[in-house]
């Protein structure tokens, strides 16, 4: 324990490494959703941010107006984002899926810009409390850094969505249909199968995904409509980067930003905005598929 | 048929003369700095749409020609002391070098690749121009001089800094004009609607795409570089995500592909920012709205619904 | 009460016509961010306090027509730029008030010199403003990065906190906040181990945190504000940083913003302020006003609006006229002012309005009997010490 990496000792390495961890975890859950959402409907979802947002409010709504509470908020907040979602996708989304990509991206950003405004518009900007459930406060002293126990559980839940959505789509059956259905969904259809109900809850999924990351943010981020805005277009860098059918590619590279991020902290703390960037440019000018992701 | 490279249709010249005489008197009725404002936005989305309308390239990342020029421009009539065409110049000659730059390693890529890889750069101008101590980080490059115009006439007050305003913006949407109606612009077309076959019958399509990506940035950056002249500022704002999605916004709403709807879709976003800006962010929700109504209902835009309308290009 | 000050004020200042005032015609502008993040510290709050001056001034009963316009710039220099020049030009605008956030603040204090009007700053903190950018035209009233350094800095080395870690909002503010404490903290006989630029703006500062844990500073520095200090002050908490002993200095910290956290998170915190509701009876009285028209209670730069145009419709009184900006700007120092908020201020010839600056601390839940009882007074710093001295070349009186 006596070297040091670039005048950094390991401890303090570790530490920025755990904490670039715990924020790859909401890339992760976030570019899942968004992968999820690409991959199987086409539809590059330019409101995820927004509606990653709309879940820290559902939760902090249910705690406010409702007096539900954090445990419930992580089951009900995904569910009504999603269900909005699913709204989306009934009236406006699937009149779109025969156009150019460009027109459900244009779509989504429009769709990004009313939800902020108006979340603007009746919240302001300075973020709302949410108070960290007392079952997950507190923390431990792991040596090399204190590890408070909500960060702990945000690593945990959200390995646990990742993984179990992962394993869905890739070894269930259902995940079969899915897959099946974006390729072909005629033959899909004529087997009997509802392929307009499966899109439909396809991108309910991916939004309650996006919804959930925001209950988790919720307590540690200040709960503001901004709180997305930013985020949008580094978790597309993600998606891109991954790949962007692959949903492993998401998981891994959202998680794998996270670590990068957390070292450019420590080395050059101003650049930590713009490596994502850097990575994504490099990525596609090498292999364009993105590290997961098949060649077209 | 009458080929379109042949002379200006009298449709699109009477346009653009009524355009002229309106825009020539306007800064009588109408507060100048604000009509300036609506023909360098109008000369960006024009810009712009030379890429996406008639190259068929979206780039996600154009506010990196109009700000990056904005700033060259800037420092170069404050630091440098240029009189402001050469400043112009300048900026606009920085914007052309970084689409050069930038266009030949995006244009490897096609379609949501291309995009995002435009993106990825625009983001690290920004980054840059936070960065660098020469751009003044979010302060920006303020105080910018207002010079004397070839060394001799004094752009200081409004109206005679209007008319060098219009001069280039029109001019340079005259010059979009040409670039659209010519040989080229044929080629481009026909890239654009059926790429293989275009390769097919020995067009080199990478040349062509990276010339018109050179050209939009080029022109982008002219509108940043006259903008910066006039505001006396330029700033993070210019190199920011959002103006880039600005842009989208008003050549999608004036309508894509057509050569006078950037103009409108720019005159109606910057009015509507001016007059909406006491309501605050219900400017962004209607934007919002704006865009959702014009992908689902008017997907070619304003002038474009006109133009069908009309049974004439426009 | 407040009315009858103003007048003694006005009469004892200065040597009026009161012919001359009648149909004195001024429009005062507004000029904040009213959706972003400094709405709550300035926001329509300031507008509210224009209003309380003017009719606290009984501008109408002395014959001045004076009308308020508000706008928001959204913390970015180019809107509020755009929009100061188009009030100068179109809408005659003589005065623009408030303006937070620095980088805006000097684009419109060189167009306010441009077309001699006269900026009357509130809500920024760079000392460029009667600096590095001074102008003829520029009153920076409430207060700057040089004053929060020496109140804060200098209180919290003094009290043992000898090694200082800054954790700086990579912007001009943030800087010029570091810059000055480090500078006070090293007058002092402290030690600044070391600093990290933070992206503006931030939600997540673990990383920065953690930096600041490991290098075993007394002291954390906060070089930002708003909700960027609010979110680093609960991570603190969060990471047990505060519990094991290191400090934080919120070096720019508003009452709106510690009830925003509220006292059981803020509780210890030491900030420096111009201005709190509760001092005496004379900032109580009119602070229950403004609460009674906006609903909370008045910041330092709230109240510094409304100090700022009396002094301002005053030195406008005496002149009968607002349209010669520098005019009435120069008038604005020809003596001291009494102000109800602020006490006794000083206009120096750089624009600097120079009075005393307090040390709060945080109280704790406990001593809080209140919704807005969130500070103890500990120390006041006057004028002549929290401010740095004027540069010659700023002097416009010579």
């Amino acid at each position: 324990m006596m070297f040091e990496l670039l005048g950094i000792p390991p401890q303090v390495l570790l530490g920025q490494l755990l904490l670039g961890l715990i924020n790859g975890s909401f890339y992760a859950v976030l570019s899942l959703g968004l992968a999820v959402i690409f991959g199987l409907l086409n539809i590059i979802n330019f409101a995820h941010g927004a509606l990653y947002m709309m879940g820290a409010f559902v939760a902090w709504m249910l705690l406010n107006y409702l007096g539900i509470g954090y445990w419930w908020a992580l089951i009900l907040a995904p569910l009504i984002t999603g269900a909005f979602g699913i709204l989306l996708e009934r009236t406006m989304l699937s009149r779109l899926y025969k156009l150019d990509h460009l027109y459900g991206l244009l779509l989504t950003f429009g769709l990004a810009l009313i939800i902020q405004g108006l979340f603007r518009n009746y919240y302001g900007i300075s973020g709302l409390p949410y108070q960290i459930p007392d079952a997950l406060s507190g923390g431990n002293n792991l040596g090399f850094m204190y590890l408070p126990n909500y960060r702990a559980w945000v690593v945990i839940a959200s390995a646990t969505v990742c993984f179990g959505a992962w394993f869905m789509i890739e070894k269930t059956r259902l995940g079969a249909y899915l897959r099946a259905a974006t390729e072909n969904p005629t033959l899909v259809g004529a087997f009997g199968i509802n392929v307009p109900l499966l899109v439909m809850l396809t991108y309910g999924f991916g939004v309650a995904l996006a919804g959930f990351a925001g209950v988790l943010a919720a307590p540690i981020y200040s709960v503001n409509p901004n709180m997305g805005a930013d985020l949008i277009i580094v978790v597309f860098a993600v998606v891109v980067i991954g790949g962007m059918g692959s949903i492993l590619g998401a998981i891994l590279t959202g998680y794998m930003l996270g670590l990068v991020e957390g070292l450019t902290r420590v080395f050059y703390p101003e650049g930590s905005a713009v490596v994502i960037f850097v990575i994504m440019a490099i990525v596609l000018l090498i292999k364009p598929e993105g590290l997961f992701g098949r060649a077209a | 048929m009458v080929p379109e490279t042949t002379g200006m249709p009298k449709l699109h010249m009477a346009i653009f003369a009524v355009l002229l005489i309106f825009l020539m008197a306007l800064p009588f009725f109408v507060y100048p700095v604000f009509a300036m404002k609506v023909m360098c936005f109008a000369l960006f989305a024009a810009a712009f749409n030379l890429l996406l309308g008639f190259g068929g390239l979206l780039s996600f990342g154009h506010a990196a020609y109009f700000g990056g020029a904005s700033y060259v421009a800037a420092h170069a009539a404050k630091v440098w002391g240029l009189t402001p065409e050469l400043a112009v110049l300048c900026g606009t000659a920085a914007a052309a070098f970084l689409g050069l730059v930038i266009g030949s390693l995006a244009i490897r890529r096609q379609g949501i690749y291309f995009a995002m890889v435009t993106l990825a750069f625009a983001q690290m101008v920004y980054f840059l121009a936070l960065q660098l101590p020469f751009t003044g980080g979010e302060d920006g490059l303020q105080g910018v001089p207002r010079g004397n115009l070839f060394g001799i006439f004094s752009l200081q007050d409004s109206i005679p800094l209007y008319f060098f305003v219009l001069a280039v913006t029109f001019g340079g949407i005259l010059c979009l004009y040409r670039i659209v109606h010519s040989p080229f612009g044929q080629v481009l077309k026909a890239i654009r609607e059926n790429e293989p076959r275009a390769i097919s019958l020995g067009y080199n399509v990478n040349r062509y795409k990276l010339m018109v990506f050179v050209l939009s940035a080029t022109f982008a950056g002219l509108a940043g570089a006259v903008k910066s002249q006039v505001f006396q500022l330029a700033s993070l704002t210019d190199v920011h995500w959002a103006m880039s999605g600005e842009v989208v916004l008003m050549t999608l709403l004036g309508g894509m592909g057509t050569i006078f709807g950037p103009l409108a879709g720019a005159a109606i976003v910057v009015t509507m920012q001016n007059y909406l800006a006491t309501f605050g962010a219900w400017v962004t929700v209607i934007q919002g709205v704006i865009f959702v109504l014009g992908v689902l209902l008017f997907r070619e835009g304003l002038v474009g619904v006109l133009a069908r309308w009309l049974k004439r290009p426009l | 009460m407040i009315r009858t000050l103003a007048v003694a004020t006005t009469l004892g200042a200065l040597t009026a016509t009161t012919a001359l005032a009648q149909g004195i015609d001024v429009k005062l502008g507004v000029l904040n961010d009213r959706s972003g993040v400094y709405a709550d510290l300035s926001g329509e709050g300031s507008v509210v306090a224009a209003r309380m001056a003017v009719e606290d001034f009984d501008a109408e009963g002395k014959g001045m027509n004076v009308e308020i316009i508000s706008a928001d710039h959204q913390n970015k220099p180019d809107i509020g730029s755009n929009i100061a020049r188009q009030w100068y030009d179109q809408d005659g605008v003589n005065a623009i008030l408030d303006v937070p956030t620095s980088s805006v603040a000097l684009a419109v204090a060189g167009i306010t010199a441009e077309k001699n009007g006269v900026l009357i700053n509130s809500g920024a903190g760079s000392t460029d403003l009667t600096r590095g950018q001074c102008q003829p035209t520029t009153i920076h009233w409430t207060y700057d990065t040089a004053a929060l350094a020496n109140g804060t800095g200098a209180e919290m080395t003094n009290a043992g906190g000898k090694k200082w870690f800054f954790l700086t909002a990579d912007y001009a503010f943030g800087h010029s906040l570091e810059e000055n404490t480090a500078s006070v903290v090293e007058a002092n006989g402290g030690e600044v181990v070391g600093t990290v630029n933070v992206p503006f703006p931030a939600q997540d500062f673990s990383s920065f945190l953690l930096q600041a844990q490991g290098s075993g500073a007394d002291v954390i520095g906060l070089a930002n504000a708003g909700g960027d200090t609010v979110n680093a002050i609960k991570q603190a908490s969060e990471f047990g940083i505060t519990q094991a002993g290191q400090k934080l200095a919120a070096l720019l910290f508003f009452v709106t913003d510690v009830h925003a956290l509220g006292a059981e998170t803020a509780q210890g915190l030491s900030l420096t302020e111009a201005f709190y509701w509760d001092q005496n009876d004379q900032t109580r009285e009119w602070s229950a006003r403004f609460m009674d028209a906006h609903g909370a209670q008045p910041t330092m730069v709230q109240a510094g609006v409304y100090s700022g145009t009396m002094a301002y419709l005053a030195a406008v009184e005496a002149l009968g006229s607002a349209e010669d900006g520098a005019a009435v700007a120069a008038k604005m120092k020809e003596a001291d002012i009494e102000d109800p908020l602020f006490g006794t201020v000083k206009v120096r010839g750089d624009g600097r309005a120079t009075h005393n600056m307090y040390l709060f601390q945080v109280k704790s839940p406990d001593e809080s009997t209140g919704e807005w009882d969130l500070y103890k007074e500990v120390a006041t710093i006057s004028g002549e010490d929290a401010f740095l001295p004027m540069l010659d070349e700023c002097d416009f009186t010579k």
